[in-house]
């Protein structure tokens, strides 16, 4: 090394460190200011909107927090699992809201997973083609979706009028704007949801996992309960926390296709702001966004679900 | 006893040991295998049935709903033609799907880059944050943002509208575009670098092209989003800024015109125009990749999370 | 050194032909966090040289490579291209070809656009480009192969297509990334020789990447082995296999047996060294090792044979029993035992007066003291 140049003499190794340190600070940089635009963007019309909606459950109309009081205070009281827990017309429509959700997930779950099961089992080619019949609907606007079901189970809807032609029936029955038309339509849309994560967890299942179980002497029933399902969870609790949470948050279906009774979070945090109140609104956004975001983290950390919504690679 | 004894008798002595597996007859096997077909049938068929059931009540020649049809006509298409504000409101939310589908792949891709490729702090919660409009209820958002735009005074404007379908449409763009730079293999813009050429020559020659697919599925996305969007619409549109959706919600609430019918007829085909033409794209991409990364890179269109 | 010589020996190349560029190491440190990739590296290249760094997954070859290429920026320390410093030096500017592990085509575009990709980046004309493009696909033996995609090329072609384009732009220094880490021996075997022949046709200095001894021996004007961040030894093959300066270097290439004993004397010419149950056994002496020191004697199995009777002056003797005999074809391979427990491996041809042993049979070896090295 005697017969290096005078530069390398001249530059003491600190200083040399130190620009190379300024230099890799420089490419990070860089992606911050790729990244700025959409962070600003986002903070402006999504992040500081939202949060000061949600800060006017504090102040709305005046400081303090009593638009969380009628939340709490109790009308009646409920019996769960033996516990009498206070009950009144707006944690009604939590509880409500829970129970749609809960059904909901149970119902796409129990069919999407035969869905997802076999069209991961054929050649992706066919599976491609079988998957555009989940997609069309997935790809169809929930407004003609909801439409859609009134047309069938409206009171002169196609069902009705089946039932009638074929005798079952004389006089319509009905159908729409019932709790069961809410979980049709809502099980009708979140469906797909479901059947896309499910589909992609189980298409990344080595088949030669269940063939070395087969050859180990299990029958098809214990190669698909000891292998296949297990290796399928996360595929299950992605589904499932997806179809939970979007279910949370549902407006357009159960307006259009649900009865009187079947008020969902949305609906009424809709109908405080019409009524002009706004801070008990917000008080009520603020409890179903807690909701969802610790049914979120106790799914996540519990399960240990990594990257259900797309989160960065670590 | 000789030498070869044992050896010949040790396989039947470890299958006593040991029982052989029950031989499942291949018929039950099959058998499990029709039946969840058929009930693999029967979802699907849920699925798509109901979506096609609007299109024989869009011909119908009936004057209200009724199944079915006693006759063909194309009454409610002339409708939609004819009465004021449905046409009006189509353009209206072509063009808010279009400015949001523009400023949501631009804003989007540029965040993607940043998120798969930066090592800065805090970016799992930028990330987060970025994708978090996918989960937090609409309404809520719509209802902040109109409170934000009452004081803005941007309710009533397109404009509005399209800024806060990008803040919704955001997501599926970031998620789309990870996906596929997630399965990018880094090393091709290195060797571009190494050839000479610039970070944004890099980009528009070797990332861009590769990523492509992922952008698109991103961008129709987007377009979709707002296309479709209702909730918002609500809140924001006023009377300035009617989408269809909008228009079509009114109609459904007054009273069950089947001029939807028909609305909803050309949105389907429209849907299924814009799968069809998502799945030759994949497939066109599809030739373009090497074989090493067909495995890695994750479906084209990917859930819309 | 000898593609230097032949350069000179024919003079200015024309075309393709690129005079290769010095290329310094100075002190090189680079960290991720608390992992130190690359610790300490120094190495003066000559022009023309064809270096290979070899050492095992993680050693940090690629590390090294990256900063030369400009993909790493380093912690410390400075690289010179021709005494110029280009640590800081962007990689779009830095005109190094490189070979990437699994090439890194571009799978967008046709063989042709790959090589023009470069050319293009240079802002050369139509006309030149074709005919540059044409040029090297010949010298690589893929002409009229421009217009296939790269998917539909086998490995090897692959590969060369990765060589022709790193070569196009005429770079003066060429790297190389385990460029045939996925082919099979035979092709690699052949693609070694034609890489080889390359590089004495342009004289552009090669800095190689591999795990493979065998092929570092056989390319190399000179080998630096690296172990975790470290440059263990740098130096031409046959120093390298005869003359180790460490322990991993004599375990890395080739095969060796160590002896672990102590130092107890060490004057001009001679080491001994002290083996428990075994006695004294010696070897060339090295500076810098002190009488006490703990120490191994290394020796390669092929410098070990058997002997029927007496110590000849100038020869290590033990007496042993085979452990295991192993039969490899041209040879056979004894695993001995020796007094005191340590084992050593030696390799017999089988020749005609051969004395051939079975397992338990007593065995006497020896070997000349000047084949053994203290590590
Ligand atoms: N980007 C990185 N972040 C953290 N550690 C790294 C990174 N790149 C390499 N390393 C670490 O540096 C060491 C050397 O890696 P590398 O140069 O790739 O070795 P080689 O090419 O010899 O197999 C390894 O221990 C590796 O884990
Ligand atoms: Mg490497």
């Amino acid at each position: 090394m005697a017969t290096l140049t005078t530069e390398m003499a001249a530059a003491p190794r600190e200083a040399q460190s130190a620009r190379f340190a300024a230099l890799r600070r420089r490419e990070q940089w860089r992606y911050l200011f790729l990244l700025a635009p959409a962070l600003v963007f986002l903070t402006a019309f999504y992040g500081y909107p939202v949060a000061s909606m949600l800060m006017r459950a504090f102040y709305d109309p005046s400081w303090g927090g009593q638009n969380f009081a009628p939340l709490v205070e109790a009308s009646s009281t409920v019996e769960v699992l033996g516990l009498s827990l206070p009950m009144n017309v707006y944690l009604r429509v939590f509880w409500i809201t829970l129970q749609i959700a809960l059904v909901t997930t149970v119902c796409t779950l129990l069919l999407g997973y035969p869905v997802a099961y076999a069209l991961s089992s054929i050649s992706p080619g066919r599976a491609n083609l079988l998957m555009m019949l989940v997609l069309i609907p997935f790809w169809t606007s929930i407004l003609v979706r909801s439409y859609a079901w009134m047309v069938l189970l409206g009171q002169e809807g196609i069902i009705n009028e089946a039932l009638t032609a074929a005798g079952a029936i004389e006089n319509p029955i009905r159908l729409l704007n019932t709790r069961f038309a809410v979980y049709l339509g809502m099980v009708h849309i979140l469906l797909p949801f479901m059947i896309l994560p499910l589909y992609a967890v189980m298409r990344g299942i080595d088949r030669n996992l269940m063939r070395a179980a087969g050859n180990l002497g299990a029958p098809p029933a214990a190669v698909f309960r000891r292998i296949f399902l297990p290796l399928s969870l996360p595929g299950i609790a992605a589904g499932c926390l997806l179809v939970f949470i979007l279910s949370l948050g549902f407006y357009i279906t159960p307006q259009l296709l649900g009865g009187q009774r079947d008020v969902m979070v949305s609906m009424l945090i809709q109908q405080q702001v019409d009524l002009l109140k706004w801070g008990f609104g917000s008080a009520l956004a603020l409890v179903l966004l807690v909701l969802a975001l610790v049914i979120y983290l106790v799914f996540t950390r519990l399960l240990g679900v990594e990257r259900v919504f797309g989160s960065a690679r670590a | 006893m000789t030498a070869t004894a044992p050896s010949a008798r040790l396989p039947r002595a470890d299958a006593s040991a040991v029982p052989r597996p029950r031989q499942r007859a291949r018929s039950s096997f099959s058998l499990g295998r029709a039946l969840l077909w058929v009930v693999v049938g029967l979802v699907l068929l849920f699925l798509v049935f109901p979506v096609f059931v609007v299109v024989p009540v869009s011909f119908s020649s009936a004057k209200y709903l009724q199944f079915p049809p006693p006759g063909w006509s194309l009454q409610w298409y002339e409708n939609y033609f004819i009465r004021p504000g449905w046409v009006d409101a189509t353009f209206l939310s072509i063009r808010v799907a279009l400015v949001t589908t523009v400023l949501a792949t631009i804003l989007g891709t540029a965040a993607s880059l940043a998120l798969v490729r930066g090592r800065f702090p805090g970016r799992n919660a930028i990330n987060s944050f970025m994708v978090s409009p996918l989960v937090v209820p609409t309404i809520i958002v719509a209802i902040g943002v109109y409170f934000f735009y009452a004081r803005v005074r941007l309710v009533g404007h397109p404009l509005g509208l399209s800024l806060a379908h990008t803040a919704l449409a955001l997501p599926f763009v970031i998620t789309n575009v990870s996906a596929t730079l997630h399965g990018f293999d880094e090393r091709l813009e290195y060797a571009a670098m190494n050839l000479g050429a610039n970070r944004w020559q890099t980009f528009r020659r070797v990332t861009l092209p590769i990523i492509r697919p992922g952008v698109f599925a991103g961008a129709l996305f987007a377009f979709i989003t707002s296309f479709d969007e209702l909730i918002v619409a609500l809140f924001v549109s006023g009377s300035g800024a009617v989408t269809l959706p909008r228009k079509m919600w009114d109609g459904l609430r007054q009273e069950i015109d089947p001029t939807i019918a028909a609305v909803s007829t050309v949105l389907i085909a429209f849907s299924i125009v814009i799968l069809l033409s998502a799945e030759l794209l994949r497939q066109r991409s599809e030739r373009t990749r090497t074989a090493t990364w067909a495995a890695e890179e994750e479906e084209g269109l990917g859930a819309r999370e | 050194m000898t593609a230097t010589a032949n350069r000179e020996m024919r003079g200015d190349p024309d075309g393709l032909g690129a005079l290769g560029a010095r290329v310094v190491f100075d002190r090189i440190e680079k960290r991720y966090g608390a992992v130190v990739a690359v610790n300490d590296v120094s190495l003066d290249i000559a022009p023309g040289e064809f270096v290979t760094l070899l050492g095992p997954s993680g050693s940090g070859k690629t590390t090294t490579l990256m900063m030369l290429a400009g993909f790493e920026i380093p912690t410390a320390g400075e690289i010179y291209v021709d005494d110029d410093p280009i640590a800081a030096v962007p990689p779009y500017r830095r005109n190094i070809g490189m070979v990437f592990q699994n090439y890194a085509l571009f799978p967008h575009m046709t063989v042709g656009e790959n090589i023009a990709f470069p050319l293009q980046m240079r802002r050369m004309s139509r006309a030149e480009i074709a005919s540059k493009t044409g040029e090297v696909l010949e010298l690589v033996g893929l002409p009229g192969y421009e217009g296939r995609y790269p998917r539909q090329l086998s490995g090897g072609q692959q590969q060369r297509v990765a060589v022709a384009r790193a070569l196009v732009f005429n770079p003066r220094v060429l790297l190389m990334d385990e460029p045939l880490g996925a082919l099979d021996k035979q092709l690699r075997e052949r693609l070694q020789l034609e890489i080889k022949a390359l590089h004495e046709q342009l004289g552009v200095t090669i800095i190689y990447v591999t795990h493979d001894q065998e092929e570092a021996l056989i390319m190399s004007d000179r080998i630096a082995v690296m172990n975790e961040g470290l440059i263990e030894q740098f130096g031409q093959p046959t120093d390298l296999y005869d003359e180790p300066a460490t322990r991993f270097v004599a375990d890395f290439i080739g095969e060796s047996n160590f002896i672990d004993g102590t130092l107890t004397q060490h004057d001009g010419a001679t080491a001994c060294v002290d083996v428990s149950g075994l006695g004294e056994l010696h070897a060339p002496a090295r500076p810098g090792y002190a009488a006490g020191t703990v120490v191994a004697l290394t020796v390669r199995p092929e410098k070990i044979v058997a002997a029927e009777n007496g110590s000849a002056p100038g020869m290590n003797a033990v007496a042993g029993v085979v452990e295991d005999v192993v039969f490899v074809g041209e040879m056979r391979r004894y695993v001995v035992r020796m007094p005191g427990g340590q084992r050593l491996v030696l390799k017999a041809q089988n020749r005609i007066g051969v004395q051939n042993f079975e397992r338990g049979d007593p065995i006497r070896v020896c070997w000349n003291v000047a084949d053994g090295r203290i590590v």
